[in-house]
């Protein structure tokens, strides 16, 4: 195996990794501080951070020959016998006054920066700068600009790494930002009448290693050391990016990429960046409430566990829809507590919301048509129980023909999904139950004589569970905030329907989901942060079937 | 001196000399003839390799050895960039060359392409030169029609079209990366090195980038032969193992405080004191020489004490300066302050930074802001360590940057300072007399720009 030799320690890299000094320095635990360089765009090697001082080990006599200058670590390639010295005097030295050089025309206005205690430059500054300004300029202009209906620039506090301009051009294939101006006047602008306004814009500013791209949804809106991290996966589509949750006393504040090579690299698309604003609607269904004869009244959620499975039971023939918004767990609940109320219970998958056609960037980000997260999850749960997988139509006709007495209509669904007309033939049911984050005119249709249950249902970050991809890839997640107050998730009722004591914990049902499924058994492990593919099982078996 | 007959600005004060006509009368195009007859194009590159040429656009890199970094065998396109973008203060050869003699150019183009079989050749011209831009594209007309370029010269099997490109105004466009960068319609970011444009350069093909002058020494090569050019200019240093001599005329650019400022070609390695005194009749107003810019502001200052330096490949060097360079000689009398030398310096390598690296970028913004503090009375003494360590550390030579701009702007800074200190200190301590020696953080001045 390849061996390089970073600050005297030795390690070993794959023999055919092609791996650049800074990342060859990130496995020997050494971090080389890097501006323009990052995994996802080409190399410029133009912020010169990431200087050190790199040489080459003869295999043979095991001399080393240094090259007598400093080399930009990001486009230098660690290969067997190289070199990589990290923390020499003139490594030190130069990092210093690269910040200083960066530091000179920067307003330093890190106190009304919304960047300041993520920033790269404050942080590099800390690490590797000099404890005191020789530059006698006065720079403290801090002009601001719009670059884009979602982003906007703060001129002076850029630094000239060009990430945001690569990106444009090299992974959402637009290409509307550029330099303008030359030496120390340049800047980044876009074109007049040309503004940054692409499906993945919002990207930009998670690559802007200062304060300089400022996203307009977060700007001024939470200090990011209040932020807490949660990993979690997007539920806009069937890409099901991976994201963090960046959320502070039960509210969101945004939502980041999540490095995933499987899935989406290192992006995700502005639909799902901004997408989570419906979690903190006050429109949102906050209660149970539940229309008969009798009246309207609310329920406490500890009365609807017993009392809605009574009313289901005694309406006679069910059918269920399983949202496919809902996770693996619930899913695999819900079938269950159905099958248990009436054993020839009709379970079949909700909606599935569609959008245009998925749209492929250059970069090789693509966004699904396919607006939910876990259809191909849901499917899997439903081939289990069978027969077959049942569709939205199939439940549908059970309707109109009246097989169908009680229908539980789970959707979860963050924007409208019925009208009147398609809520119409739900009218006769005896009993309806209807579980949604927002009232729709299925929620809100006329009972007469049967029984109307509403049901507040939970977003994207409030769950956790396991959703699985257009790619097949099953990916876990936490919930990250709390519901509103009151709320139970889905998988709290259900777990508390199949009478488990407890806290529900989705990863016991997983387990037994796994035990119980092959096409789900890999779900029996802990996954990594970036899933699993379901496939692989299948995969190693066909491998080793064809080895043999 | 002996005297020295002028061979590539023989066609200069011919009437006509820029035309096909005056050209061929004086035997060019006729070696082109017979390369394209009986050469190979190896042949071509070895007798230009044998020749010694050292390219004249300022590293003086041997011009042979840059052909063979090529790909053996590569399936083409491969191109040819003819760097006609000649940005360097004091430097005015080129235009000279295009303007009096595109012919000379021209058949030089023709050769190098032959060489290194490129079927296409880009002259990137500065914008600012209107008449070699007029010139040029007449002399490639003329060429075209008598068959000297296009399909088949010659009735030979070699084709070549020359495409006339002008630049915008950017000093950054001669830096030869910069140069394919302009070319392909981008921003002129120098490149990161590897690959090397040999191998890839522009439109991702290999390319070669060549000086006019070059052009026109190859031209002259195969006309007078590698014997009659190895006989001019100063052999390689036995002791230095990589001196690979400097041979050849050169067009010596002499401006500044001379009594006859102008265009001179002599042979490499005329000292500075020879070139001023023989051919620019001596510094201005009978007064001294303070300091002689030996090639292009970039390459750095010498002292009226070093100027017996001979002007080859190697002779600046010795006195710290950054080289040769463009060969601009700009002589400074001793009526001028070294301080306002460093801060026009100055002002152009910041006007000039192409900003891509951090340290060019702000370093050249920072120096001249600087010296504009020295400038207005509140400069202290140790501003002068500030520059000298920028001057020491700015730079591809360090390592931090990517092209040499930022050397050039480093070299004028470390070398004034270095062989002027006593001045800037006198300057400082005169015109500051409360503040040259305070250290703490000096408040800016209001006022600061780089025009």
């Amino acid at each position: 195996m390849p061996t390089v030799i970073v600050d005297g320690r030795e390690i070993e890299i794959g023999a055919h990794e092609r791996l650049n000094c800074i990342e060859a320095a990130r496995r020997a635990g050494t971090e080389i501080p890097h501006y323009c360089w990052h995994p996802g765009l080409s190399v410029v090697a133009s912020c010169r951070m990431c200087l050190v001082e790199t040489g080459s080990r003869d295999a043979a006599t095991g001399k080393i020959t240094m090259v007598p200058k400093l080399v930009p670590g990001c486009q230098t390639p660690a290969k067997d016998g190289t070199v990589i010295v990290t923390d020499s005097p003139l490594v030190r030295e130069s990092r210093a006054r690269v910040e200083e050089a960066l530091l000179i025309d920067h307003p330093i206005d890190c106190p009304i920066c919304d960047k300041a205690g993520e920033c790269l430059l404050q942080d590099y500054h800390f690490q590797h700068g000099q404890p005191q300004r020789r530059a006698d300029l006065q720079p403290f202009h801090s002009r601001r600009r719009d670059v884009g209906p979602t982003v906007t620039l703060f001129v002076d506090r850029c630094i000239m790494c060009t990430r945001c301009v690569r990106f444009t051009r090299e992974v959402s294939g637009t290409a509307e930002l550029m330099v303008t101006s030359r030496g120390a006047k340049e800047e980044i602008d876009s074109f007049p009448g040309f503004p940054l306004d692409n499906k993945l814009a919002g990207n930009v500013v998670d690559l802007c290693p200062v304060g300089a791209l400022g996203d307009k949804d977060f700007l001024y809106q939470q200090r990011v050391w209040f932020l807490k991290r949660e990993a979690n996966v997007c539920g806009g589509c069937a890409t099901g990016c991976s994201i963090v949750t960046e959320h502070n006393q039960d509210t969101v504040y945004r939502l980041k990429p999540r490095e995933n090579p499987h899935v989406n690299r290192w992006w995700m698309c502005d639909d799902g960046r901004y997408g989570w604003h419906h979690l903190h609607d006050p429109a949102r269904v906050a209660e149970v409430t539940r229309r008969a004869p009798g009246g309207e009244s609310a329920v406490d959620w500890p009365d609807v566990v017993s009392r809605l499975r009574a009313d289901l039971a005694a309406a006679g023939g069910l059918a269920v829809a399983v949202s496919p918004m809902l996770t693996v767990e619930e899913a695999w609940m819900l079938a269950t507590v159905a099958r248990e109320i009436d054993p020839s219970a009709l379970l079949a998958l909700g909606p599935v919301p569609h959008s245009g056609t998925d749209e492929t960037y250059p970069g090789g980000f693509t966004i699904r048509a396919e607006k939910c997260p876990n259809r191909r999850g849901v499917e899997a749960v439903l081939a289990h129980f069978g027969p077959g997988i049942s569709r939205w139509d199939d439940l549908l006709d059970h309707v109109r023909s009246g097989r169908a007495k009680a229908v539980w209509i789970t959707a979860a669904y963050p924007a409208p999904w019925i009208d009147a007309a398609a809520a119409a033939p739900f009218a006769g049911v005896s009993c309806l139950v209807v579980q949604d984050l927002f009232a729709s005119p299925l929620s809100e249709l006329d009972g007469g004589g049967a029984v109307r249950w509403r049901l507040p249902a939970v977003g994207f970050a409030e769950r956790a569970g396991t959703w699985v991809n257009a790619g097949h890839r099953a990916q876990c997640f936490e919930q990250a905030i709390r519901p509103p107050a009151g709320v139970w998730p889905e998988g709290r009722l259900l777990w508390n329907m199949l009478g488990r004591r407890g806290l529900y914990d989705p990863a016991v049902i997983r387990a037994e989901i796994a035990a119980a499924v092959p096409a789900l058994a890999v779900l029996g492990d802990d996954l990594p942060a970036t899933g699993l593919d379901l496939r692989i099982l299948q995969l190693a078996a066909t491998e080793s079937a064809t080895h043999t | 001196m002996q005297p020295f007959q002028p061979v590539l600005l023989e066609a200069v004060g011919i009437p006509d000399g820029h035309g096909l006509a005056s050209y061929r009368s004086r035997g060019g195009y006729a070696p082109l003839e017979h390369v394209l007859r009986d050469k190979k194009p190896a042949d071509v590159i070895e007798t230009v390799k044998a020749s010694g040429l050292r390219g004249r656009g300022g590293a003086g890199f041997p011009t042979g050895l840059k052909w063979t970094f090529l790909p053996k065998d590569h399936p083409g396109p491969i191109y040819l960039c003819v760097n006609a973008d000649e940005s360097e203060p004091g430097t005015f050869n080129n235009r000279i060359l295009m303007e009096d003699d595109p012919h000379q150019v021209l058949e030089g183009i023709v050769l190098s392409a032959f060489a290194t079989r490129a079927s296409t050749a880009y002259i990137y011209l500065r914008y600012e030169y209107p008449r070699s831009w007029h010139r040029l594209q007449g002399a490639i007309d003329e060429a075209y029609a008598a068959g000297l370029l296009g399909r088949r010269i010659l009735g030979s099997d070699f084709s070549l079209d020359v495409h006339l490109h002008r630049g915008a105004a950017a000093y950054i466009c001669g830096e030869e990366t910069g140069l394919i960068e302009s070319l392909e319609g981008k921003r002129a970011w120098p490149r990161i090195k590897p690959p090397f444009p040999a191998i890839e350069g522009l439109f991702r093909k290999p390319t070669v980038v060549n000086n006019i002058e070059t052009m026109a020494c190859v031209a002259q090569i195969f006309r007078r032969g590698v014997e009659w050019f190895r006989s001019i200019g100063v052999p390689a240093d036995p002791a230095n193992p990589r001196d690979p001599g400097s041979y050849g005329p050169k067009l010596y650019c002499l401006s500044g405080h001379v009594e006859r400022p102008g265009c001179y070609e002599a042979p490499l390695g005329i000292t500075a004191r020879q070139l001023i005194d023989h051919h620019g009749g001596g510094v201005w107003k009978g007064r001294k020489a303070k300091a002689v810019i030996p090639g292009g502001i970039s390459m750095g200052l010498m002292t009226e004490a070093e100027l017996d330096t001979p002007l080859d490949f190697a002779g600046p060097g010795k006195v710290g300066c950054l080289g040769l360079g463009t060969a601009a000689v700009v002589v400074i009398d001793d009526a001028t302050s070294i301080v306002d030398v460093l801060h026009n310096s100055a002002r152009f390598f910041a006007h000039e930074s192409c900003g891509q690296c951090t340290p060019c970028r702000e370093g050249t913004s920072w120096s001249l802001r600087i010296l504009e503090r020295i400038r207005a009375g509140k400069g202290r003494l140790a501003d002068l360590d500030l520059l000298l360590e920028m001057g020491n550390t700015m730079g591809m030579m360090p390592g931090s940057t990517i092209c040499g701009l930022a050397d050039g702007a480093a070299w004028p800074m470390k070398n004034a300072i270095k062989k002027f200190r006593g001045e800037f200190e006198d300057y400082i301590r005169r015109t500051n007399p409360s503040g040259w020696m305070v250290t703490d953080p000096v408040p800016a001045l209001q006022i600061v720009g780089a025009h």
